[in-house]
């Protein structure tokens, strides 16, 4: 009798909480910044992150236009677990609105769920996985920078057609890793190759040496490296190490960004080639950037990654000065609705199953006799137009998607 | 998941090559292990902390003062040592008395502090490490190249195992210790200095995860967990060699180290799990370990 | 044979009324605490607590109780964990069976591993319980139905016996402070036995206990599942709760976790686990901003503990007032 007594009493609370949804709740955007601070890609996302979207809250005027917004961030330490608490404690106890960049597809995709359950905005710049707007879409995320079927498409497609045409896979052994050899797999079939082989090495690996020499008993002209960050650069590494490339296999880093490229030095990492969606020296515009935010972070350069965070949550703020309220569900429908146009990504569009659409990039890294400065490192090679960088609207399982 | 067609001599010898180096940095630990619970009886978990210092020395001294990597062998081992020799003495030596699990958890704690603050300063991914010059490179085997630097961390560690057996087991230096052991208050009539000995005793052990760590470093890359899950493997190693075979856990550190190469050519997923089913196994038929002395 | 008893009282069998008294009381103390706090912390932090404290408990047993010091306990809270999630999101179970499920795979891992372990004692039986609950933890790692890294995610909370709607804070909240009550309940039941009194027997003089004819290791075995069996409860629990089962919870420095909860709390005591654990996961929660200095900061309770503080929190409170909690 107590018991449900109590009960009533807790729900009445609960119910008189929940009414105040009309406005922006409690007077503050809270943008919360959750990603990995401390370990294997600290440097690609961590606080340079936060960085970007600070001068997104800066550059958008906030406070000109009277809005008041705050900007915090945490370390998921790459376990889905303490992601997951850390963004159902944000949005159930610390009112933060929208949840900002996690890398490591396993994190974003448990906060995915949780922001879905709680009628939140989940802002995706970090991960990779073409899920994300696949089987797990949601009305609550949009997927900004990339995803593991755009990698593959580019790089996959530039590399069998240029001869690559068996390959093994090295697989960081997560959702991310799984998904990128699953996309990458499937455009070397298109395409006429094979996949020879593959393995799985955990997480955070530091010695690839008995993978390698899986990979090379393989065979396999390509090795793809279906993995990021610091387990990319150890395996290149180690690789010149075991004398791969002189047996005549190559190596494909399908995901590689430049915070990797600057940490391997331009003599080891020349040639590589990769895709991405953004380079701090491809424009005026770009580079005026890329600047601004080397000042403010201890002078390394942006990778895609923080443009990505800096182009979502300028596009967030916009669509909340428009409605003029911070409901998550209804803030991300109106980002969809609304083409995108920003300094570094330029003018794109969001999809009905929360894809955002910009030209893809492929990259190949110079020669140390043909960089001027110590970011500068990459040369395009080729452009992947917006309409094909993508995974086609209909093949996503996505069931936000009417048929 | 790995599918390799057919098993090409190439992935056999090429992962038991591995499988050695990975053995070399098993039997150095559990020796170090091994001498300190012999010997004084102590759980040293804090091993594993003590090894990623020894790396970390490694690093700081070519970063801070430009000390290559013949130096770290030297200056590495002393330090850790020295620090090892502080601890015996404040905190270790207090526990003696009491039940040995107090050691085991007093350690538990040093090596969470120790983690920890290293974690915090540098976070978790590696800090890259060169390989000697004189090291680099490597030679075709035919079936493999083996880099030269894998090669002088089989031979080195055999080196120091060795050597480290002979003292102990056939100097006398190595026999006070071990009649210490057994009986502290005899061997302390005859006027031999037990306690000193004792912390002489920790100090060495602790060097030789330190050197093991300066080994590591330029294969394993410098990180603040790099022993966190290493020393639970060596735990089972020194298990399945007899806690207190000085011998034992030499062998078995190399054995180990092939049958985990072994696995990853036929049974990839089961590599990081064969050691413990070995242990399990060894228990059940000779609760005392391989080499053994029945308690 | 070294035991517990050198540096802990032994935990006293109530002789007197007196004495059941002051534990009643502090029983009351404590369910009326947990009964009111959610009303004012964060119900999901509360719950957190309350599992591991029914873990914590779980693991005192067999340390405070029986003399063992398992140092891979961590192996049952995380494996009943990965059963209940697997029951409650792919085969669809009620959130009760799914608990159910996951504590009853823990008791019967708890018999695997205690009868390979109760062979040896003292170090030996802390290492093979480690290397025992490494090997689970790889195997979990591998196991496809956990799916590694990524554990099992968006665990259904479902509806406890068709009545009570476990999506809802407080509803949930409630349940979980019963499971904890009754573990808590049947541990302290268990100690208070004569099953309890053969335990302290074997524990003090374990060949005369056997001279008596009592079979020493079945009853530590027994004992043994018993202490798997609860950490496998609040192990699923905890599952349920949070919707995410994952390898944090298999691997050994949660382990290392129970043990300081244990300590800081006070081995041996009825009480200590419950207000260790609350401490540990509050200090967590404070100090996670802080990334890595929450492992340092529990390095410095162990050590601080192990070399000056060995009885505990409420071990002290209970010397200080010459009462048994």
């Amino acid at each position: 009798m107590i018991f449900s007594r109590l009960v009533a009493l807790a729900l009445a609370v609960a119910l008189a909480a929940g009414v105040a949804e009309a406005q922006i709740s409690d007077g503050i955007i809270k943008i919360g910044v959750l990603n990995d601070q401390s370990s294997l890609y600290a440097d690609l996302t961590g606080q340079g992150s936060v960085v970007a979207a600070r001068m997104a809250v800066e550059d958008f005027g906030a406070t000109a236009k009277g809005m008041k917004v705050e900007v915090i961030f945490a370390d998921h330490q790459n376990k889905a677990d303490v992601g997951a608490n850390i963004a159902r404690q944000w949005y159930e106890s610390d009112k933060v609105d929208v949840i900002v960049d996690t890398p490591n597809s396993a994190v974003a995709l448990a906060v995915n769920q949780i922001t879905r359950d709680k009628g939140k905005a989940f802002l995706v710049s970090g991960a990779a996985t073409s899920d994300l707007t696949g089987k797990a879409c949601s009305p609550n995320t949009i997927h900004w920078t990339y995803d593991t079927w755009a990698l593959a498409n580019g790089t996959g497609n530039a590399i069998v057609k240029t001869g690559g045409d068996t390959w093994f896979f090295l697989t960081a052994d997560y959702a991310f890793g799984h998904a990128l050899e699953r996309d990458t797999e499937a455009v070397v079939v298109k395409n006429g190759g094979k996949v020879v082989g593959k393995v799985r090495h955990p997480l955070n690996t530091s010695d690839f040496s008995s993978f390698l020499l899986q990979a090379q008993a393989s065979k396999a002209k390509i090795i793809g490296l279906a993995n990021a960050g610091g387990d990319t650069t150890n395996a290149i590494k180690q690789a010149a190490e075991f004398g791969i490339a002189k047996g005549g296999q190559n190596l494909a880093g399908l995901l590689v960004f430049l915070t990797d490229v600057h940490g391997l030095g331009l003599p080891t990492a020349q040639g590589l080639i990769f895709t991405e969606s953004f380079y701090w020296d491809m424009n005026d515009k770009t580079r005026a950037w890329g600047k601004k935010f080397a000042e403010r972070d201890r002078g390394i350069h942006p990778t895609m990654i923080h443009a990505g965070v800096y182009a979502a949550v300028l596009h967030y703020l916009k669509a909340v000065d428009a409605l003029k309220t911070d409901d998550g569900t209804k803030v991300i429908a109106k980002m969809k609705e609304t083409p995108t146009d920003d300094p570094l990504f330029g003018k794109g569009t969001i999809r009905a199953d929360g894809r955002k659409i910009h030209d893809m990039y492929l990259f190949e890294v110079k020669k140390p006799a043909e960089s001027k400065g110590p970011w500068d490192l990459y040369k395009l090679r080729a452009t992947i137009p917006a309409a094909q960088a993508f995974r086609p609207l209909d093949q996503g399982d996505c069931p936000l998607v009417k048929k | 998941m790995s599918s390799v067609f057919g098993i090409p001599p190439q992935a056999l010898f090429g992962q038991l090559l591995i499988g050695l180096i990975n053995g070399s940095f098993y039997a150095i630990l559990s020796l170090g292990l091994a001498v300190i619970f012999g010997l004084l009886n102590i759980i040293n978990f804090t091993h594993g902390a003590q090894y990623m210092m020894g790396a970390f020395v490694a690093w700081f001294l070519l970063q801070y003062a430009g000390l290559g990597y013949w130096w770290a062998l030297l200056v590495a081992p002393l330090a850790v040592g020295l620090l090892g020799v502080a601890l015996e003495r404040t905190m270790l030596q207090r526990l003696y008395k009491l039940d040995h699990l107090y050691g085991l958890l007093l350690t538990f704690g040093l090596a969470l502090i120790i983690q920890g603050l290293f974690r915090n300063e540098f976070g978790s991914s590696g800090l890259p490490y060169r390989i000697p010059d004189a090291l680099t490179g490597g030679r075709n085997l035919g079936f493999m190249v083996l880099p030269n630097y894998r090669a002088w961390v089989i031979v080195f560690s055999l080196l120091v195992c060795l050597g480290t057996w002979w003292v102990i087991e056939r100097t006398r230096l190595g026999a006070y210790l071990r009649a210490a052991t057994e009986n502290p208050t005899l061997v302390r009539a005859f006027g031999i200095n037990v306690p000193r000995m004792i912390t002489l005793t920790y100090g060495f052990g602790v060097a030789l995860a330190a050197l093991a760590g300066v080994l590591a470093a330029p294969i394993y890359q410098v990180n603040p967990l790099m022993g966190a899950d290493l020393i639970i493997v060596v735990f089972a190693v020194v298990v399945i060699g007899g806690m207190g075979s000085i011998m034992g856990s030499i062998v078995t550190g190399f054995g180990v180290g092939v049958i985990e190469g072994l696995t990853k050519v036929f049974y990839p997923e089961a590599s990081n799990t064969v050691i413990f089913v070995i242990m399990a196994l060894v228990l059940l038929v000779k609760p005392a370990g391989l080499f053994g002395r029945a308690q | 044979m070294a035991t517990v008893d050198e540096y802990v009282e032994a935990p006293a069998l109530p002789a007197t009324s007196a004495t059941l008294r002051h534990q009643y009381a502090a029983f009351a103390v404590m369910v009326a605490f947990f009964v009111l706090a959610p009303f004012v912390v964060y119900p999901v932090f509360l719950m957190k607590a309350l599992c591991f404290a029914l873990f914590a408990c779980a693991f005192n047993l067999l340390i405070g109780y029986v003399g063992l010091l398992s140092f891979g306990h961590a192996a049952f809270l995380g494996a009943a964990g990965y059963v209940t999630a697997h029951a409650a999101k792919v085969w669809g179970w009620p959130p009760e069976l799914a608990i159910l499920g996951g504590t009853a795979a823990a008791a019967a891992l708890g018999l695997a591993v205690g009868a390979l372990a109760i062979r040896r004692q003292g170090i030996y039986f802390a290492m093979i319980t480690l290397a025992l609950a490494q090997m689970i933890y790889f195997f979990c790692l591998q196991a496809p139905f956990t799916h590694g890294e990524d554990g099992i995610q968006a665990v259904p909370r479902g509806t406890l016996l068709a009545l009570f709607d476990l999506r809802r804070t407080m509803t949930l909240y409630f349940v979980v402070l019963a499971i904890f009550v009754g573990g808590f309940l049947l541990i302290y039941r268990a100690i208070h036995s004569p099953f309890g009194q053969i335990l302290k027997a074997i524990r003090e003089n374990e060949p005369r206990a056997v001279s008596l004819g009592y079979k020493a290791d079945q009853y530590k075995l027994i004992a043994f599942v018993l202490s798997a069996l609860l950490s496998g409860l609040a192990g699923g629990t905890k599952a349920i709760v949070f919707q995410l089962a994952s390898l944090t919870d298999v691997h050994w420095t949660m382990s290392g976790e129970v043990v300081l909860m244990t300590l800081l709390g006070g081995l041996g005591t009825v009480f200590g686990p419950v207000a260790g654990a609350f401490i540990v996961v509050t200090l967590e929660n404070y100090l996670a901003q802080l990334g890595a200095w929450v492992t340092v900061v529990q390095g410095v309770i162990f050590v601080l503990c192990v070399l000056t503080f060995r009885r505990g929190i409420v071990g002290e409170l209970a010397r200080v007032l010459k009462k048994s909690l």
